[in-house]
């Protein structure tokens, strides 16, 4: 099994004068997994959703490995879901719901109870056929949804925000299982979530939306160090915005140079992410540094979290090391560090 | 696809097209080639006896052939169209006296033949047509692409065309039948402006009066209860809880009679008032005071059932809130609860409104002179009048008045009205009631309460005395004439007793209605709640509007319009059961929405993503979680269907009587005791009914362990 590709071509949906999504394209390459990042609202769902066939799209084309299925049901499509709430029918067993597409698909009974069990094995779930969902904890009712879509081997494996209700410490160990498995199947997955740092720990690509937009899409990478606005900016990670001015050597924010890959922006004056890691502390008067003044500072156990006021404005700072580390209220001086500093286009 | 093709296909060529006045056997099933013309099929009646208006029908089969093949959408809405169409046209245009109007004879010459209505062969053939068109609109793209959406809509519709608008639409045409030789329009106007319908005790203010009165007290005293109820921990208020049952298993006569053996002239009442104090109190439970009364006594547990949610569907937070500001009981009792509750108020205000409307039992039974719409109605159609025009108007106005109760629920309650809130309680202990509402509360209900249980208690020991008033000997031989076994010479069993017919009727009826209303009603529910389409909308607002009609209404409009083809149903079974299904269908809605909205979307959405078919997701997915909403729509529509009146009073034969028709002769004959009997055994076998149904259609196994 391994995934087709899927292409979105100027889909874009409305309800009656309402824009939910503005029509627009996206490739989602074969075997690879794209997420769909951004506040709730912004249309990632619904965009999902036209993928998944619940929703007809107002314009456009779908094409799933280069068949045209915008007008098919979601049965006919080879595409399966992973719904937010599982949706695993309470009724059925745990094996009768994974055997559930396979039967649909006029699968004889017993040959798709096999093939269930097998599927379960896969998500370590071997055994637990006969259970009903609801006796089951929220990561196995998560790992039987996952069962329940792939043992259909789908060209196109949707996920609606998986893991949003798990608590954090399972969601940290099962965002990296779906990684896994797509990897090891070569699976093509659209992924929804409004969870940075979930999109960047599963995904080849981020695509942020914003008000039924693609506000930018690329790599983890390219999205959180040249972010092109400062709503992905602000959404991909924590960000300080500040004005500064584009030189051709450095950027000049509030009289300090900083040598930054001046992105081919326009030389002059220009909005500026600051990240909160590339800010520098220093003793007060230390030379070549912005004077600045410690607010309030919350040690977090392995690093702190620290408010300060400066000339360019008030930042947000993360300062690594412990309690004993942890900067006290009073004057200080910080230096930025330009790989964590970013020029905006002015918008 | 081809199967509906088949379907019509079979209706056309083989099945006898018009309804058999000696029933179907498996002889004259296969009407292909039958030498009587009215026993034969579409096809035969066509080639061998020159029927030609048969044929643009029959041509339908062969166009949709194109679209079999391809499956062009195209061709299969032509082909559905046409069918319909041609099938509708035949039937209005040729009746039992040739052209059914002087144009048609004027345009085609005259018509030496006849033709009666549509029997098996024509209904298979509408719904072949009527499936294959739905199934080239889903080709179309309309549904999402879904065929059994596609369907489903197109059936409802039909269903909502033709047992209710047509009928409706066909009775508003008849308040223009000339009478004695007036014009047509002088007629209309002439039964409009009767004083005996606007008048000071005319008619119409006096059904309006009532209505709002019966409206007031009910929603008062129902307010009572259902504070009490929640908001007190007053001992026994579970026990008050079963008030609700009762208006959904009383037959609509018990009321009446029970006011009739207190109040009425050889009551309880009045014979004391004679013997103590030498006081005549005369009749006046026969009229207004005591139709009021007994309307008041039947529709309190009915608001009373609205307003319990009305008054759990007020926040507690809000009230805690109203607390915590230092507001007195009272004053969030006045300022707070009390306005949250008020559009639930006047929905129960409506609600009684429209009952109170179409009650025709209270007022035919104690109205004596004063007259309600529902009740001239009846006689204008049964009565010496036989004035059908006269029926018409006053049905109009019925239905005027139940239309505006309609829309102003709709105003009061909000677009969504119909889908019943889900209970979802926020946090917060409900605020107990201030201490003087309680003590009103407190008063107003338990007396009524207690009165209403005297009510019935006498009414139902009225079955076991000789003669109320007279003779106070207990006795079982009203309940020996009713239902009285006896052996023949041969052994065989003989059901002697006089209820026995209606009683076997009612019930075979009621069963057969009851789980096509319900099958209906949930299948309504499921579109309107699950599936978005182009037009559903205006089929919610359709089918909405088909319940506010009053069912004296339907009853004038049903014999209006079925009495002669193209559906020829007056005084069979099936009309009965028709009547039945569309008069209960709100109940299988009502309950299917609502458990619906209790139902995750995303898990029908699941199974259509697991490649099952819509209908496949309906029936392994859907349903089985619906059951308990199942058990609810089959047991009210069965229950209702043995305890209605309004409407089937219009519709029974002397083959198909039914229980309630019976028990109102035997009280127009003054045989209250076999009247009271038949009243038991009823409410009996209703209980009976509700513990089997739930018993067979199960519990949802939801796997829940209990804790």
């Amino acid at each position: 099994m391994s995934g087709a590709a899927v292409m979105l071509e100027g889909i874009g949906k409305s309800y009656g004068a309402q824009r939910a999504v503005h029509p627009l394209d996206l490739t989602v390459e074969g075997g690879t997994l794209v997420t769909l990042l951004g506040p709730s609202g912004c249309g990632k769902t619904t965009l999902l959703r036209m993928v998944a066939g619940l929703e007809t799209p107002s314009e456009g084309r779908l094409l799933i490995g280069g068949r045209d299925v915008t007008r098919l049901p979601p049965g006919a499509r080879n595409v399966s879901m992973v719904f937010q709430s599982y949706a695993l029918f309470p009724h059925m067993s745990v094996g009768e719901n994974v055997a559930y597409g396979l039967v649909s698909g006029g699968m004889g009974r017993r040959e798709a109870a096999k093939r269930a069990e097998a599927a379960l094995e896969g998500v370590g779930l071997a055994g637990f056929a006969s259970r009903l969902p609801s006796e089951m904890s929220g990561g196995q009712q998560q790992r039987v949804a996952v069962a329940r879509a792939l043992v259909l081997e789908p060209e196109v494996l949707l996920f609606d925000e998986p893991l949003s209700n798990l608590d954090a410490k399972l969601r940290r160990s099962m965002r990296e299982e779906i990684r896994a498995l797509q990897q090891r199947l070569g699976l093509t997955v659209l992924y929804v979530t409004h969870d940075q740092g979930e999109a960047m720990a599963v995904a080849d690509r981020i695509v942020v939306m914003q008000a039924g937009r693609i506000a930018q899409q690329g790599t983890p990478e390219a999205l959180y160090t040249r972010p092109a606005s400062r709503f992905v900016a602000g959404f991909m990670g924590e960000a300080n915005l500040a004005e500064g001015v584009l030189g051709p050597d450095a950027l000049d924010i509030g009289g300090l140079a900083v040598p930054v890959d001046g992105r081919g922006l326009p030389h002059g004056p220009c909005p500026v992410v600051i990240r909160p890691e590339a800010i520098r502390l220093h003793p007060a008067g230390t030379p070549g540094a912005l004077p600045a003044r410690v607010l309030r500072a919350t040690c977090m156990g392995g690093h702190a979290e620290a408010t300060l006021e400066t000339p360019i404005g008030t930042l947000f700072a993360l300062v690594p090391g412990g309690f004993a580390l942890t900067p006290r209220p009073g004057p200080a001086a910080v230096t930025l560090d330009p790989a964590g500093v970013v020029p905006l286009p002015r918008d | 696809m081809r199967s509906w093709w088949a379907l019509a296909a079979a209706g056309l060529l083989l099945l006898p097209w018009h309804v058999q006045q000696d029933g179907l056997t498996p002889a004259t099933m296969l009407a292909l080639g039958a030498g009587e013309p009215d026993m034969a099929s579409a096809l035969t009646q066509a080639v061998a006896h020159g029927r030609w208006w048969f044929w643009p029908a029959l041509l339908a089969l062969p166009l949709a052939l194109p679209g079999l093949v391809t499956g062009r959408a195209a061709w299969l809405l032509a082909a559905g169209g046409l069918g319909l169409l041609a099938i509708a046209a035949q039937g209005l245009a040729v009746g039992v006296m040739g052209w059914t109007a002087p144009w048609l004879e004027a345009a085609f010459g005259p018509m030496e033949d006849r033709q009666f209505g549509i029997g098996l062969g024509g209904a298979c053939a509408v719904l072949g047509f009527l499936f294959l068109f739905t199934e080239g609109l889903a080709r179309r793209g309309l549904f999402r692409g879904d065929r059994f959406t596609a369907g489903a809509v197109g059936l409802l519709a039909l269903c909502i065309l033709l047992f209710t608008a047509w009928p409706v639409g066909t009775m508003l045409a008849q308040v223009t039948t000339p009478r004695d030789g007036v014009p047509a329009l002088d007629a209309f106007w002439l039964r409009l402006a009767d004083r005996k319908v606007w008048g000071a005790g005319g008619v119409f203010w006096n059904t309006v009066v009532l209505a709002s009165a019966s409206a007031t007290a009910a929603t008062l005293l129902g307010l009572c209860f259902a504070l009490l109820v929640t908001r007190t921990a007053l001992p026994g208020r579970r026990a008050l809880r079963l008030l609700t049952v009762l208006p959904i298993i009383t037959p609509p006569f018990v009321i009446g009679l029970g006011l009739i053996l207190i109040f009425g002239r050889s009551g309880l009442v009045n014979q004391a008032a004679e013997a103590l104090f030498g006081v005549q109190l005369g009749r006046w439970i026969y009229g207004f005071d005591g139709v009021f009364l007994a309307q008041v006594f039947s529709f309190t547990p009915t608001a009373f059932l609205v307003l319990i949610g009305v008054v759990e569907g007020v926040s507690p937070t809000l009230e805690e809130a109203s607390g915590t500001l230092r507001a007195s009981p009272m004053r969030t009792f006045r300022a707070v609860s009390l306005p949250l509750m008020r559009p639930g108020l006047a929905n129960a205000w409506l609600v009684v409104f429209v009952e109170s409307l179409t009650d025709f039992g209270n007022p035919i039974l104690l109205g004596g002179s004063f007259g309600v719409l529902s009740t001239e109605i009846f006689f204008a159609v049964v009565g010496a009048q036989q004035d059908f025009g006269r029926a018409a108007v006053l049905a109009g106005l019925m239905l005027g008045l139940g239309f505006g109760a309609f829309f102003a629920q709709r105003a009061v309650v909000g677009r969504r009205s119909y889908v019943s809130m889900t209970g979802k309680g926020d946090a917060g202990l409900p605020t107990p009631l201030p201490g003087p509402v309680r003590r009103l509360a407190m008063a107003v209900a338990l007396p009524w309460a207690a009165l209403t249980l005297a009510v019935y208690a006498l009414a139902l020991l009225g079955g076991f005395v000789r003669v109320w008033g007279r003779d106070w000997t207990l006795t079982l031989s009203h309940f020996a004439r009713a239902f009285a076994l006896e052996r023949a010479p041969d052994g065989a069993l003989i059901w002697a007793g006089g209820a026995w017919h209606s009683l076997f009727t009612t019930v075979q009826l009621a069963a057969i209605a009851a789980p096509l209303t319900a099958g209906l009603g949930l299948l309504a529910a499921w579109l309107l709640a699950r599936q978005q389409f182009r037009g559903r909308g205006l089929l919610e607002f359709a089918l909405m509007l088909t319940f506010a009609v009053p069912g004296t209404v339907i009853g004038v409009a049903y014999i209006l319009t079925f009495n002669v083809p193209p559906l020829e149903l007056t005084g069979t079974a099936t009309i009965l059961v028709i009547c039945f299904v569309f008069r209960n269908l709100p109940v299988g809605v009502r309950s299917g929405m609502a458990a619906m909205s209790q139902l995750d979307r995303s898990l029908d959405e699941a199974a259509s993503t697991l490649r099952a078919s819509t209908g496949r997701a309906l029936r392994t997915v859907v349903l089985p979680l619906l059951k308990p909403a199942l058990v609810t729509a089959l047991v009210y529509s069965f229950v209702r269907a043995m305890t209605t009146v309004s409407a089937v009073i219009f519709l029974v034969s002397a083959e198909h009587e039914m229980a309630t028709v019976f028990i109102i002769n035997r009280v127009i004959n003054g045989d209250y005791g076999l009247a009271i009997a038949y009243c038991t055994v009823l409410i009996v076998l209703m209980l009976a009914a509700m513990g089997l149904i739930n018993l067979l259609v199960g519990r949802r196994r939801l796997g829940r362990r209990a804790a």
